[in-house]
Formats: structure tokens, sequence, C-alpha cells
């Protein structure tokens, strides 16, 4: 059984002027202790399906329908309550900004204690310890120190070391990552990345790693889910996706991802138009308008996930016209065909 | 840090007394291009009487000397002598009227930012729901109505209609209405400043962290909402707290309560040159007395605010 099984999920936004359907159908797993990325440009829904999972959407956002499961434990109908002690304790999220996730009026060390006072019997005194030792853990100098600041006082990645710190100070079985290296600068991107896996290697919790980085994906990932308009287009292992991409979207992306080994100069590949208006979502395959080898059935009729390798899922009709696919997951030693 | 605090402090206080020697200034000299005299009414004095009066209170020298004499009595602490309330100093009368005015002024004070705080913090987190709207269009009705109305409409209907409460501010229970008519207009405007801000905290991500670690919702707005979203309450509250400790003339005026507001307004019917300027003083002083705690409360509530 795995840890987190997701199925079906849809999350929509209900506007004035109409329901915005941000996750359409969305499902996928997660083993226990395991990387998993999932990829996607902006507005794919990677953000709200986190959330989702969480249930931190805020109105006038809500999971119309789905499951989540968490240790084979239903989290879409729990109260809140009931949610609110599994968020920041068995599953933790870190965001995207952190000179704007830490709230600016309270310590570093108020904040690391809220999160470990809410979920531990620890005292006052006992937090601080535990604050200050998850504080030294991410890599931050004189942490005696450090719980004494404001956010302010920190840079960027320091903020970040402090997120990491908080999320991690209840030992997770899951670290959703946002988009954590997005507003950081490359050489503090690295470390934080490395911070995450070496923590991850230490504590043996499970990592949803958010990101539109492809290279994060290639280098830290044991699993992978290509989301595209809310939905998934493909999803498994890393290897499987980069070595043998089975949907037009995920080819696109790698094609567009910049080739350094070369010395000639390259032109990047763009993937042309722009993606579907999620309040309008026409039937067919959503990424068929932006598509080159779209067909007809693609524009009529929304293709679902088959089978294309042993740890390999794509939604892509050209699989099924190119026989390429399967109903049910193939038998081990299957090859996975050159494309 | 406390050096720092030091020089603050040292900072603010030379610009205290700076601001304050301009407002005396001007104060004084349009009191004195005035042509009315205090000793001017129906009953026509002869030219003597009027000479010996200007000659006792030292209004007979040239303005620039009177200008300097009055400097110098401040210093000592001393205002000087009511023409109007004759036999009174002006201290007297101020702490007099000021120990109504701040009596009514700090409770209608302490009422309309505590309700309008948490007024304006339920609209917010009802928004767009019945409760915030009807809490939106009370406030909207009460900031717009003037004071006048709004005393004169409670003075019908609860003292006279119902009669519930007295009308005059003397008798038990009097001051009741006097504060209701002075804390109405700063609540419904602290609600709406509330309001507006707190929705603004709502939106941030530090917000959507506290949801995150498994905060209570309660706390997530009590602690981590609500100290976030006091600073344009506090800027608010400073300025409106000095105008309603030194009293309203119109709520005053109605209720007959004895306080500064109505020594001010009778004052100027009585063109009492030193109320008025030690009134004047008075105000101006209270107004960057607080603006001063404001500014303090500031860094109580958010460390980012550098006091400089």
């Amino acid at each position: 059984m795995s840890m987190l099984e997701v199925k079906d999920l849809h999350t929509s936004f209900f506007t004035p002027s109409g329901e915005v359907k941000a996750v359409n159908g969305l499902s996928f797993s997660l083993e226990k202790g395991k990387v998993l990325g999932i990829v996607g440009e902006s507005g794919s829904g990677k953000s709200v399906t986190a959330y989702s999972i969480l249930q931190i959407l805020t109105s006038p956002g809500r999971i119309v329908s789905g499951s989540i499961k968490f240790n084979g434990e239903e989290l879409v109908g729990k109260s809140e309550e009931e949610i609110r002690r599994i968020r920041g304790n068995k599953i933790s999220i870190i965001f995207q900004d952190p000179m704007t996730s830490l709230n600016p009026t309270f310590t570093i060390g108020n904040q690391l204690r809220e999160a470990i006072m809410l979920h531990t019997d620890r005292d006052r005194r006992q937090a601080n310890e535990r604050a200050v030792e998850m504080l030294r853990l991410v890599g931050i100098s004189e942490p005696e120190k450090r719980i004494h600041q404001y956010a302010y006082e920190l840079s960027g990645g320091m903020r970040q070391r402090v997120m990491i710190a908080m999320a991690l100070a209840c030992e997770p079985d899951i670290l959703i990552a946002d988009e954590p290296t997005t507003a950081l600068d490359v050489t503090i991107q690295a470390q934080i990345l490395e911070l995450m896996l070496q923590l991850q290697k230490e504590l043996g919790m499970a990592i949803i790693m958010i990101t539109h980085d492809m290279g994060v994906i290639a280098s830290i990932c044991d699993e992978m889910i290509v989301m595209y308009a809310g939905g998934v287009c493909e999803r498994g292992t890393t290897d499987a996706i980069f070595y043998h991409p089975m949907h037009e979207y995920t080819r696109g992306l790698m094609r567009s991802i910049p080739d350094m080994s070369d010395d000639e100069k390259v032109r990047l590949i763009p993937i042309t138009g722009t993606p579907i208006d999620l309040l309008h979502i026409p039937p067919g395959c959503p990424f068929a308008p932006r598509c080159d080898r779209a067909m007809k059935i693609c524009l009529r009729e929304k293709p679902r996930e088959y089978w294309v390798g042993r740890n390999h899922l794509s939604a892509c009709w050209m699989n099924v016209k190119n026989n390429a696919c399967f109903e049910t997951r193939p038998e081990e030693g299957y090859e996975e065909a050159e494309e | 840090m406390n050096s720092k605090f030091l020089a603050y402090l040292v900072k603010r206080l030379l610009m205290a007394l700076l601001t304050i020697f301009l407002v005396i200034a001007i104060t004084f000299f349009v009191m004195h291009a005035i042509p009315a005299s205090p000793f001017s009414s129906e009953k026509a004095k002869s030219d003597a009487v009027i000479a010996a009066l200007e000659a006792k209170y030292g209004f007979d020298k040239p303005v620039p000397v009177q200008f300097l004499n009055y400097l110098k009595n401040i210093l000592r602490g001393d205002f000087g002598l009511s023409t109007g309330w004759v036999g009174n100093t002006v201290i007297e009368l101020i702490m007099g009227g000021f120990s109504y005015s701040a009596r009514i002024g700090f409770t209608a004070g302490l009422i309309a930012i505590i309700l309008g705080i948490i007024l304006g913090s339920v609209a917010a987190l009802q928004r767009g729901r019945a409760l915030d709207k009807i809490i939106q269009v009370l406030t909207t009705a009460l900031v717009s109505m003037p004071s006048f109305v709004m005393a004169t409409i409670l003075l019908l209907i609860f003292a006279l209609q119902l009669g519930w409460l007295p009308s005059l501010g003397n008798q038990p229970g009097g001051l009741v209405l006097p504060i209701i008519s002075l804390s109405l207009y700063p609540m419904a405007y602290v609600t709406r400043l509330q309001r507006s801000s707190m929705l603004d905290v709502l939106g941030q991500d530090y917000i959507r962290t506290a949801r995150a670690k498994g905060v209570r919702s309660a706390l997530v707005i009590f602690k981590h909402a609500l100290k976030n979203s006091l600073t344009p309450v506090i800027t608010y509250a400073g300025p409106m707290m000095a105008y309603i400790l030194t009293g309203s003339m119109v709520v005053e005026n109605i209720f007959s309560v004895p306080g500064l507001g109505r020594l001010f307004t009778n004052s100027m019917l009585r063109t009492d040159y030193m109320m008025i300027m030690g009134v004047t003083i008075f105000l101006a002083t209270m107004i960057i007395l607080m603006n001063f705690l404001s500014d303090i409360l500031y860094k109580v509530v958010d460390p980012r605010i550098e006091l400089s």
C-alpha cells in the first residue's frame, strides 16, 4: 500500500465568472521515503494539488471530488480539527517565497516553537531546545542567537532554511516542497536542494517536489508526474520518462531544456501557444491545441491514462494509435518501446 | 539599542518643543490680529475702565513685548489669567475641564478601538456574507453622520422618549450618552480600517504558513493575523485619542458637560485670549504626545519599524 494515494482529484475555484478547474482528475501515489517530482508550467495545478492534500485552499477554492488517502486513511471530508492534526505534523509543506512566508512580527524561535508545541507534548523550554536543534540541523550558524531574531534580519536562503526547519520539526512522513528554490539565487538553490536531500536521507521522509525545473527533477526525483491543465500527461519513474517520454507535452518540455554540452549554438525549441483557459476546458486532450501531432480524436475525446511501461503511464492518443500501450500493468521484464 | 532610543527621544523632544513654539507663535499673533477685545461687550465700558483692565492683564504693552512675556510665563508654568472667567487661572480652568473630557474621552476612545478592531476583524472573516454587509452599511452610515445629528438622535431616543438615561452630563449616568455619541464615529472608522487591513493580512503568505503548520484557525487570526493588521488602526488611534481626550465642542455642548470642548467654545465666544491660547497649546501637546505613543506602539507591534 502506498503512503499517499491520490485518486481522481478535482479541485476548483468558484469565481464570479465561473468554475476554474485547477485540478481536473489527478491521480498518483507516493511510496514511503521516495522523492516524487511534479513538473508543469505555471497554472498547471501543481501548487493547488499540494494545497488540496493539506486542505489549505482558500475560498473560493475547494476540493470538488476525488480521494486522498494517507496511510490508508481518507483525508477528503475530514473535519478541520482532524486535518489540522496532520498538517505540519505528518505532512508538512515549504513554500516558494521564503521572504513572505514567515510572519514578520514574531521571532523565528516563536514560530518554530509554535510548530513543535502544536503537535508534541514538549513544554516551552523543551520546544526551544528542539528549535535550536532543528536550526542547527538545517545548517544555520549560532542558532541560539537566531531564535531571538525576526525574519527580516535573515537572508532569503536562511529564511528558507528556517522554513525547512519548521516543516521538519515534527518529523513528518511527507514533506511537500512547493517550488522551494524558485525565489532564491542559483548558488543558494543548489545548497537548499542538497540540504533537502540530505535531510530526506537522515529522516527517511518522502518528498513531493513541485517545480518547473526539469533539471531539479532529473537530479533528485525517483518518480515524476508531468502535469498540464490540472491533469496528468505522464507519470512514472524519472528514468522511464526522461529516456522514453511518451507524451507530446513531455517531449516538448525536453526539447526546451537548453543543452550546454554542445559547443554549437542551437536554438531552443519552445512549445508554441499558451495553456488553455481553465474556465472553459474544451473536450479532448487539453494539450491538443498546442500539439504538433494532434489528430482528430485528440480534439474530440480526452485520452485516459494507459500503461506504456512497467513503471510508466501516459495519457496520449498517439500511444493508442501506435499500439504502444496497455490496459494493465505490463509484466516484469517488459522493455519500453523506443520512440 | 538603548543609546539609539535615547537619541530618538531627545530628537522627538526637540521636535515637540519646536512644534509647540510654532503653535504658540501662530495662535498668539492670530489672536492679536482679531479686532475684538476681551473686554468688549454689549454693556459699554468707559475708556478708563478698559485701559485699566488692559493694564492689569498686560494688554497695553506692544504686541512683541506681550509675546515675550507670555513665553517667559509659560516657561514658569504660568499660562496667565482668564479674562472670561474672572478670578481663575487658565491652568485651573483647563484642568477642571480636562478632568471631565478625559474621563468621557478615554472611555469613548477605548470602546471605539476595541469594538472597532473586533467588528472590523469579524467583517473581514465574514467577507461577503450577511454579517459583513450589515457591519459595512452601519459603519458607512455612522462615519457619514455628523456628530451633532448623532448626539441629538441619541438624546431624543434614550433621554426624551425612552427616558432611560439623563440628558444632562452632571446627573448620575449622565456621561453614558456623551460617551456613546463620542465613540460611534471613531468606532465605525476603526472598523473600516481594521476590515481592510485584516483582509490584506489574511491574503499574506505567512497566514498560509500558519495554517499549514496546523495552527487552529482562531489562533491563526488572533495571533498571526491580528498583530500584523493593527498598524493602520494605531496610526489613526493616536491623533484620534488626542482629539477625543481634549473634548468635543459639539457633544459637550449638547449634553452640557463642563469639559474642555465646552470651555473652548465659550472662551472663543468671550474672546478670552489666554484661554484660547492655553487650550490650543494643550491640544497641540496632547496630539504630539499621542503621536509619540503611537510611534512607540508601532515598534511594539512590528519589530521591523526603526524609530528614527
